[in-house]
C-alpha cells in the first residue's frame, strides 16, 4: 500500500513537473545539446570568442550576429571542422584572422556546441541535429 | 545590567576590530618579489646594512612602429609587461582581453604603462604586432608590443619570473606562462596576476591601485 501511495507521488511529480515546464521532447533535446555544447564551447571556443560570444576587437569575431548565423547555417559545421582562412564580414566589421582547425571534435560534439552557440548567442531556438551536421559536412568545400 | 554589559563589551570589541581593519588598509603596501641581498653601505661614518631588491634589468626591443623601446622608456613609471605570441591559440587571447580592460582604465593616464613580449621571435615583426595591437583596440603608445632575439626575450621573461620556451607539442609551437606581472618605479616585481583567471585580474586592478599611492 505504501508502495503504490510513493509510487503515486512520483508519477504525480512527474506529470507536473512536465506540464509546468511545458516543454516538447524537442526542446528538451535542444537543452540538452545546449548543455553539452556549452562545456566544449569553454574549452574549444571562449578564448577568442568570448564567454559571452563577444568576440574581440577587430581580431575574433562575436558570434552573436543572428543574420550571419542564419545565412552561413550550413557552413558552420565545415568552419569549426577545418577552421577558416579568409575575410569574412561579421556584424559590420570585417575580419582576417586565421581560426584553426578542431580536428578532435567529433560529429555529435559540433551538433552539440553549434546549438549552444546558435540558441544562445543567436538568440535560435532550433536544434543542429547530428544529421544535419554530417550532411554539411559532406559539402565541406 | 549583565545585558548593559554584554552590549558594550561587543561594541568595544566591533570598534576595536574597525580600528585595526582600517589601520591594515591604511597601510597596506604590496610585497617586493625575487631575489634579494643585503648590502653594506657606508653612510655618516657608519656601516649599515641595506637590502638589494630584484630589478628589471636593462632591455632594448623593437616595439610594433619599428622603434627601439628601452628600460630607459619605464624609468619612473609604473608598468605591467606580459609575454604572448599574435596567433596563439590557447591563453593568450583571454590573457590580452583582460589586460585590455586594465588599459582601457588607464590609457589616459600617463601613470600606467603596458609592455607585451612576444615569444614568437620568427613570426611577430613588428608589422605583425602593429596589425594586432590595431586590432586589438590598442589606440596610443601606452601599450607596446615588442620583439626581440630570441635570447634576448626569454632572457628577459626570466628577469620576470615568467616561463617562456619553444616547444613543438604546445598548441602554437611555443609554451608560456599567463602572467601580468606587476612593475613599480623602480623596476621592482611588487605582483604577479594569472591573466587568464578574472578573480586575479580583479586583485591586479586593486594592487595597481594601492602601487600608484606610493610615494
Amino acid at each position: 500500500m505504501t508502495k503504490i501511495f510513493f509510487l503515486g507521488i512520483l508519477v504525480s511529480i512527474y506529470f507536473l513537473s512536465a506540464m509546468s515546464s511545458c516543454q516538447s521532447g524537442e526542446d528538451i533535446k535542444t537543452a540538452q545539446y545546449a548543455v553539452n555544447g556549452q562545456k566544449i564551447y569553454i574549452n574549444h571556443c571562449k578564448n577568442c570568442h568570448g564567454e559571452k560570444g563577444e568576440g574581440l576587437g577587430l581580431l575574433y569575431p562575436p558570434l552573436t550576429d543572428v543574420d550571419f548565423l542564419t545565412k552561413n547555417r550550413e557552413r558552420l559545421s565545415c568552419i569549426i571542422r577545418n577552421g577558416l582562412n579568409e575575410e569574412i564580414t561579421v556584424a559590420g566589421k570585417t575580419f582576417h584572422t586565421i581560426m584553426p582547425a578542431n580536428e578532435t571534435l567529433t560529429d555529435i560534439d559540433i551538433a552539440y556546441v553549434l546549438t549552444y552557440i546558435t540558441t544562445n548567442f543567436g538568440k535560435q531556438d532550433k536544434i543542429f541535429s547530428l544529421e544535419e551536421v554530417q550532411q554539411d559536412l559532406i559539402n565541406c568545400k | 545590567m549583565v545585558n548593559l554589559f554584554h552590549i558594550r563589551a561587543s561594541l568595544f570589541l566591533a570598534l576595536a576590530a574597525l580600528g585595526i581593519s582600517s589601520c591594515q588598509s591604511n597601510t597596506a603596501t604590496l610585497p617586493i618579489y625575487g631575489q634579494r641581498e643585503p648590502v653594506e653601505k657606508i653612510v655618516d661614518g657608519k656601516t649599515i646594512t641595506d637590502t638589494l631588491y630584484h630589478t628589471i634589468p636593462a632591455f632594448k626591443f623593437l616595439n610594433q612602429d619599428s622603434i627601439y623601446i628601452t628600460d630607459k622608456n619605464y624609468d619612473n613609471k609604473v608598468y605591467i609587461a606580459n609575454f604572448f605570441f599574435t596567433h596563439c591559440p590557447s591563453i593568450c587571447p583571454t590573457m590580452n582581453r583582460n589586460l585590455l580592460k586594465v588599459y582601457e582604465q588607464y590609457k589616459d593616464s600617463d601613470q600606467v604603462y603596458f609592455l607585451s613580449h612576444s615569444i614568437d621571435f620568427k613570426y611577430d615583426q613588428p608589422h605583425v604586432l602593429k596589425e594586432y595591437a590595431h586590432k586589438l583596440g590598442v589606440s596610443n603608445d601606452h601599450w607596446n608590443f615588442v620583439t626581440g632575439s630570441k635570447a634576448d626575450i626569454y632572457g628577459i621573461a626570466n628577469q620576470y619570473l615568467v616561463y617562456t620556451a619553444e616547444d613543438k607539442n604546445a598548441p602554437g609551437g611555443y609554451d608560456h606562462q599567463g602572467y601580468l606581472v606587476l612593475i613599480d618605479k623602480q623596476k621592482r616585481i611588487r605582483g604577479a596576476y594569472d591573466g587568464t583567471n578574472d578573480e586575479q585580474v580583479a586583485k591586479l586592478q586593486k594592487e595597481l591601485a594601492i602601487l600608484l599611492e606610493e610615494k
